[in-house]
């Protein structure tokens, strides 16, 4: 970098690029080429040859099924963190709660937002595990077992969601708030002095204008969920049979018994968060038409 | 704003806290419960004096700090150098650092290991050295999003140029510019960043259990399965450290508003 001005200004080759040379060489080596390995490893057989076998054999043995259930815990943890995430930020940015509560709940939402991973999964067990604090006190209390009556279990599908939920919330939340605010008073004017009422403002303007944040940011909580993988390991060991946990098991062990499979598997990851991702900048950058 | 919204807000927000106080109560709760009948602080007295937690806690922290201070050295320079000579390249740069966020880590970190491998060109797992160097990479990377935009964000509120400019007419070199004059400026952007940092990687999973390191995310999942008490004092914790960063990072962000205002 030091040597890049100076020699600018003695010859027309242009050096200025080289000051980005650490940045590029960092990202090529520690980010895009570890991902283009494994993405050109999904198409290749034992000895390299190109093959799209990988890819069909995705389609067998528990592969197909471990997909099925990340993409289900994925998109009923993004509904339901978006549902409430934006109900909680309904009730403080429109004022039907104590002004002062925002700021707090922002705040929170910045940390919890952030914790996903071991931790996490021991705070839901200690509440909702076999001698958690809320399935005592339901027990004690009330005489429900959660497992027996209700089919609860915090190492299952539900169990998992409610956990995925703590950081789910709290990102709906984070990135919904601006474009509460950014609704205009005088669009609910307006639509009074019309004679709409406070469904029919919702339902023709409000939600609307809001429909492509709202789709966008499940799309970025579906991604975040889906990638997961400390939280779920933590909580569930091997009993949940989830994408993540499924590589995470061939990486250390090639449990598949075919390196290339793998491959393909973390590449299905790939595409799967990509879609989600693209999804939700596209949606981001149609709702920022209304939106300023 | 009808009774009937005020009503619903206040259930969606009671039912949303409590649904966030409960695991936290709940952690807290458990982790005193280590001697039978009473509360006590047991599990944390017997969890600290472990040698195994204190080996793997003061790795993490270690690592964070590492972590930390290679990321200021390839964020800083970078980010001034796209603000002062390569404004077009910002969005390309910007798109890089949002790339961890799109790609899973457990993706990456199973690149790490085919690639980097003790028959590759650059056998970095060969080594303890250079497992632990590719680790500190790897959490370079996760870190990037967040270190970068909080750097870059903090040089927007200053006159690179200007400063620059001003720095080089007094003979300063390209080290003395980003140390002595750029840094400074940007102390508090750069420390949110690290303190963001910080809360990452001294949880972190994936990476340190995959690339087996001692680390205390590692740790503290493998306890899980073995001793009833003492990995719920240790998720507290890992919450406080949490707390304690975000915390930082407003304090951070008050103090760099609060020299704006100064300067004024």
């Amino acid at each position: 970098m030091a040597s890049a001005a100076p020699l600018k200004r003695r010859r027309p080759l242009p050096l200025t690029w080289l000051g980005l040379a650490p940045f590029a060489l960092f990202t090529f080596l520690f980010l895009i080429w570890p991902t283009l390995y494994i993405v050109i490893g999904a198409f290749q057989d034992r000895s390299g040859a190109f093959t799209l076998q990988n890819i069909a054999d995705l389609n067998t043995g528990t592969i197909p099924s471990s997909y099925w259930i990340s993409i289900k815990i994925s998109a009923t943890s993004a509904a339901l963190g978006c549902l409430i995430g934006f109900g909680m930020a309904a009730a403080v940015t429109f004022g039907a709660v104590p002004r002062w509560i925002k700021a707090p709940l922002m705040t929170f939402s910045g940390v919890a937002s952030n914790f996903a991973g071991v931790p996490l999964a021991f705070a839901f067990l200690a509440t909702f595990g076999p001698i958690g604090l809320v399935t005592v006190f339901l027990r004690n209390n009330f005489g429900i077992v959660l497992q027996r009556d209700i089919g609860f279990s915090i190492l299952s599908f539900w169990g998992l969601t409610i956990t995925y939920l703590f950081f789910q919330i709290p990102l709906m939340i984070l990135i919904i708030t601006p474009a509460l605010e950014g609704l205009k008073r005088e669009w609910r004017e307006a639509a009074a002095v019309l004679g709409a009422s406070t469904a029919q403002y919702w339902r023709m303007v409000a939600l609307p204008i809001l429909f492509p944040s709202i789709l966008g940011t499940f799309a970025l909580l579906f991604a975040n969920s889906f990638g997961a993988v400390a939280t779920a390991i933590a909580l569930t060991g091997s009993s949940l049979n989830i994408v993540p946990i499924q590589l995470f098991a061939q990486i250390r062990g090639d449990v598949l018994g075919n390196p290339n499979l793998g491959y393909a598997m973390a590449f299905g990851m790939i595409v799967v968060t990509a879609i989600a991702n693209v999804l939700y900048i596209w949606l981001r950058i149609r709702a920022e038409r209304w939106l300023k | 704003m009808s009774l009937y919204a005020r009503i619903t807000g206040w259930i969606v927000l009671l039912f949303g806290l409590l649904y966030f106080a409960l695991p936290l109560l709940g952690l807290a709760e458990f982790s005193l419960k280590a001697r039978r009948g009473v509360y006590s602080l047991d599990a944390y007295s017997k969890i600290i004096g472990d040698a195994e937690f204190q080996q793997t806690f003061l790795y993490s922290i270690t690592m964070a700090l590492v972590t930390i201070a290679f990321g200021i050295v390839l964020v800083v320079p970078t980010a001034f150098w796209v603000r002062l000579k390569m404004p077009w390249a910002r969005p390309y740069v910007e798109f890089l650092t949002l790339l961890p966020l799109v790609i899973p880590a457990i993706v990456v970190v199973f690149g790490y290991i085919r690639l980097y491998n003790t028959s590759s060109w650059l056998p970095l797992t060969g080594s303890i050295l250079g497992t632990n160097l590719l680790l500190a990479f790897g959490y370079t990377m996760l870190a990037l999003p967040y270190m970068y935009r909080a750097v870059d964000t903090g040089l927007r509120t200053i006159d690179v140029a200007t400063l620059t400019e001003a720095a080089q007419s007094l003979g300063a070199g390209w080290t003395t510019i980003l140390s002595r004059v750029i840094l400074p400026n940007v102390i508090p952007a750069v420390l949110s960043g690290a303190f963001l940092t910080f809360a990452i990687v001294i949880g972190e999973f994936t990476l340190a259990a995959l690339l087996d390191r001692p680390a205390f995310g590692p740790y503290l999942q493998r306890i899980g399965a073995n001793k009833p008490y003492e990995p719920f004092a240790l998720s507290v914790m890992a919450f406080a450290i949490t707390w304690a960063c975000m915390g930082l990072i407003q304090l951070a962000n008050r103090f760099a508003k609060h020299t704006k205002a100064a300067a004024r």
